[in-house]
């Protein structure tokens, strides 16, 4: 059966980077006895894959990676057996069965949003939310965007596909995952030279809020592709009833 | 949302520093199974060191045991820090940052304690960087009641006078045996003497067994020249030690390692702290024996840690589940000095690969004698086409072998490599030591020898029935003499004398039958002479070691932080030559620096597998014969074994 876990990242562990998340999760699934499927051969991995990575530095109340399991508790006893084990700045908020022909969360991902806010808004001399709203009205934006075929010109307006601004922050969510995927540092750094503006290093506090796949003219939340457990099973019970 | 993204512990350095170094999660602390102490409630704040990076320091068992006792004492908090790497050191003197703990972040300086683990010389100089940093004054001398007790422990602390200087005391033997007696001690003479309570400190801690305070010791060397007031009895003693007394009456002249008797009732940790960032060594590490039975010659830890001590089979098994349980590992090791000497084993092994093996845990086996069993038990946990099997015959000809009573034959080499070969293996790994006492251009030869050897076993199979070419990689290290081993009189080879050598064995290998199935590579001269005169020197030593660490010497244990010139340059400065301390032959009359400790295994013990192995002579290991090297005195272990 496939599950996909969702859980948040804070705190000081946002220093931490994707592969210790993924380490972390690996050993989390074996203190936390998940019946988690196993890779054959003479170093078995667990079947395991994460949406999207997130950077250092990026906190999230959105990350999601699916695994294959044998068995599983139900959706609330997972996720209080998930957390008993975790730390609290590295919450599981949930954990859904897919239908089994699913696709993983990194193959479908389609978008992500962000809010960013400036880390030293004293230095913010400009009103973010005129600039922004500004910044979108332009008709396009052009980026140049690397792409397996070389350097390709790009309009990222039609990347962004919601957007938001008010005098502390910018929320907006962008195209995301192996086809267009767009950073929101991207987006600001062509927003900064816009205005005219010169950013400090780290200039960006960036936190990530949800992940969704498409779903005809709009989206859904990689959360929400799956089901919430009622009652635990095992996949020998599978077909009983 | 928002109190959540901002529900971070105070760190010690702002966001735009971590955000600027490299692996961040080095120094954030709170890591799975963290006791996370309260630093302000404990009337005892001790921060344990490990004077190197991260990943390294969290690699290290005795540490995790210490940490799980120190943590386990009432009222007593047990924080860690670590050597800041390159890119932080930087600037964390740039903006004058103080070193801080990882768990409370609090800095160094603002705890009773601090116990740095010294596990190999090359590290000496990331002491400092971490006192400096810390603003504790490098100089014991200098320390004041406002600053901690800096002490010092670990294999190194078996000669610690090239930096007795900068430690306030040291422990000398295991750590699981004195430390609450200690920890009871500060805090009774600390509210005795809220002022001026750090020296009468250090005089009490100097009666507690193991507890060495150089500070309250005195040395005196003879003259190196004639006509001074100390004149060398005979012309091989000039300039060196003299006299070595304490200062005090009532405090021992000879200090006694201390031991842990009962392995199977002590400190170990259930729940090993499993960090965030990946360790080194990244698995659960099971001890399940110290000491060492076989004797070799050249090595230190087959003598300090005697006598050998098990662990029960029923302990492990309980430690290993539990421990794998609370970390989610998917990997557990087994250490010891020597595995295969360990008494149960195959029933150990076994337990571990057929209960905990699969379900995606790995077993993996440390570095076993080659022989059926062995072979069994690594097909069952290793891809055969992929591992390799490892012997480590120190020395390439028989003789060689004598001398350094490394008891691993010819015969016991290449049978084993047939069998691994007719397993399936076609890797084989050889490890070797050039530069021993009494060695020949034909032992350094031997090398390429043996090496060769193995591979024309391997062609003997059939063609139809190998598994394509064998790979034979030999690696050398060059051998540096150590306190307490019979060879801790004998002379070091010359950087030089290395090099030579080391390009020879190099020459000998290009001219096998088998050359193209055959790797050979070599340590480095340059750390490997520095290390002779940091194992073997005496408190003279220590000023070299601050001129090189002020000429920015630190991480000399990492290829690409080492600079040999500093250190030259500091030598130069200090009169501290590689002559004196690697390039002579010490006499039995010497006053040794490092003889006013006990370890158990006496002087007189040592001089005779020192003649013993100038005769080409082996000594059998414990179990074959008591050889009475004095371990007897503690009183347990392998020397009762027999004995009920």
């Amino acid at each position: 059966m496939k599950i996909r876990i969702k859980f948040g990242k804070y705190g000081e562990l946002k220093f931490i980077g994707h592969l210790d998340v993924m380490r972390y999760f690996q050993k989390l699934m074996r203190r936390a006895d998940i019946d988690i499927c196993y890779s054959k051969g003479f170093s078995p991995h667990q079947i395991m894959s994460f949406a999207q990575p997130l950077g250092i530095g990026v906190t999230s109340d959105g990350e999601y990676f699916d695994i294959e399991a044998h068995s599983t508790l139900s959706t609330d006893e997972a996720v209080r057996r998930l957390n008993e084990f975790s730390v609290p700045n590295l919450p599981v908020y949930d954990y859904r069965l897919l239908p089994d022909d699913a696709k993983t969360g990194m193959a479908v991902i389609a978008a992500a949003d962000y809010i960013v806010r400036p880390r030293y808004p004293e230095r913010v001399y400009f009103d973010i939310k005129k600039s922004w709203d500004e910044f979108m009205a332009q008709e396009t934006i052009l980026i140049d965007k690397k792409t397996s075929a070389g350097e390709e010109e790009l309009d990222m307006k039609t990347l962004i596909y919601e957007n938001e601004a008010d005098e502390g922050s910018i929320s907006f969510r962008l195209s995301c995952g192996s086809v267009i995927n767009l950073k929101p540092e991207t987006v600001m750094e062509k927003f900064f030279e816009f205005v005219g503006y010169e950013p400090a290093e780290f200039e960006l506090i960036i936190h990530r809020k949800e992940l969704y796949a498409a779903a005809g003219d709009g989206f859904i939340s990689l959360g929400d592709m799956g089901t919430v457990i009622d009652k635990g099973f095992s996949e020998d019970d599978k077909g009983d009833n | 949302m928002d109190s959540k993204v901002n529900n971070m512990r105070k760190l010690a350095l702002p966001e735009e520093i971590l955000l600027k170094v490299e692996k961040p999660a080095r120094y954030i602390g709170g890591e799975i199974n963290c006791a996370c102490g309260d630093f302000d409630d404990a009337d005892v704040n001790f921060c344990m060191c490990f004077p190197d990076v991260y990943e390294i320091g969290m690699s290290h068992l005795g540490i995790q045991i210490l940490y799980d006792m120190f943590n386990s004492f009432d009222r007593v908090n047990c924080d860690r820090v670590y050597s800041p790497w390159n890119d932080l050191d930087r600037i964390m003197r740039d903006r004058d940052i103080p070193l801080f703990a990882v768990e409370t972040q609090r800095p160094v300086r603002d705890f009773d304690f601090l116990g740095i683990t010294l596990q190999y010389e090359m590290c000496y100089t990331n002491v400092l960087q971490v006192l400096e940093l810390s603003h504790i004054p490098l100089f014991s001398r200098d320390r004041t009641d406002d600053d901690p007790i800096v002490i010092g422990g670990g294999p190194c602390t078996y000669n610690p006078e090239p930096i007795a200087d900068f430690f306030d005391m040291f422990y000398i033997g295991e750590g699981e045996t004195r430390y609450r007696q200690l920890l009871d001690l500060y805090l009774k003479i600390k509210n005795e003497h809220p002022d001026g309570w750090r020296s009468i400190f250090l005089h009490e801690a100097a009666k507690v067994p193991g507890i060495y305070v150089p500070s309250l010791y005195e040395v005196s060397y003879y003259d190196t020249e004639g006509g001074g007031e100390f004149p060398a009895p005979h012309p091989e003693l000039a300039g060196t030690i003299r006299e070595f007394r304490p200062v005090y009456d009532d405090i021992p002249a000879t200090v006694r390692k201390e031991i842990v008797m009962d392995l199977d009732d002590t400190y170990y940790p259930e729940k090993p702290l499993v960090p965030y960032a990946r360790a080194t060594q990244d698995r659960v590490v099971l001890e399940i024996q110290r000491g060492c039975i076989r004797g070799c010659r050249f090595c230190q830890a087959g003598m300090i840690y005697r006598p050998v001590r098990e662990r029960s089979l029923e302990f492990l098994k309980d430690k290993a589940l539990k421990m794998l349980k609370n970390t989610g590992q998917d990997e557990i090791t087994l250490s010891s000095l020597s595995s295969s000497d360990y008494s149960h084993l195959q029933e150990l092994v076994n337990y571990l690969v057929d209960n905990i093996h699969g379900r995606g845990i790995n077993v993996s086996l440390p570095s076993l004698r080659i022989d059926a069993f062995s072979l069994d038990v690594m097909s069952r946990v290793q891809d055969v086409r992929k591992g390799s099997v490892t012997f480590a015959p120190e020395a390439g000809t028989q003789r060689m072998r004598n001398v350094i009573n490394k008891g691993l034959t010819e015969e016991d080499i290449i049978h084993g490599s047939s069998e691994a070969f007719a397993a399936g293996w076609n890797k084989v790994k050889l490890y070797f030591m050039l530069g021993q006492p009494t060695e020949t251009t034909e032992d350094v030869e031997g090398i390429a020898v043996l090496s060769d050897l193995i591979a024309r076993k391997y062609y003997e199979i059939p063609k139809d029935k190998r598994n394509g070419r064998v790979q034979v990689s030999a690696s050398s290290s060059f051998f540096v003499p150590k306190p307490f081993t019979p060879f801790q009189w004998c002379r070091m080879n010359s950087r030089t004398e290395f090099i030579e050598k080391a390009k020879l064995c190099k020459a000998n290998f290009a001219k096998m039958l088998n050359a193209k199935s055959l790797r050979y590579s070599w340590h480095d001269a340059d750390t490997s002479v520095l290390e002779g005169v940091l194992a073997r020197g005496d408190r003279r030593v220590g000023a070299a070691i601050y001129n090189a660490y002020k000429k920015g010497c630190i991480y000399d244990a990492w290829t690409e932080s080492f600079v040999y010139q500093n250190w030259l340059d500091a030598f130069e400065e200090t009169g501290v030559t590689f002559e004196y301390y690697n390039e002579r032959v010490r006499s039995f009359d010497e006053i040794l620096p490092w003889d006013y400790i006990d370890c158990g295994v006496n002087k007189k013990f040592l001089w005779l597998e020192w003649q013993r192995a100038q005769e080409g002579r082996v000594t059998g290991n414990c179990r074959m014969g008591c050889a009475g090297c004095g371990a007897l005195v503690f009183g347990g272990g392998v020397c009762f074994e027999n004995t009920n």
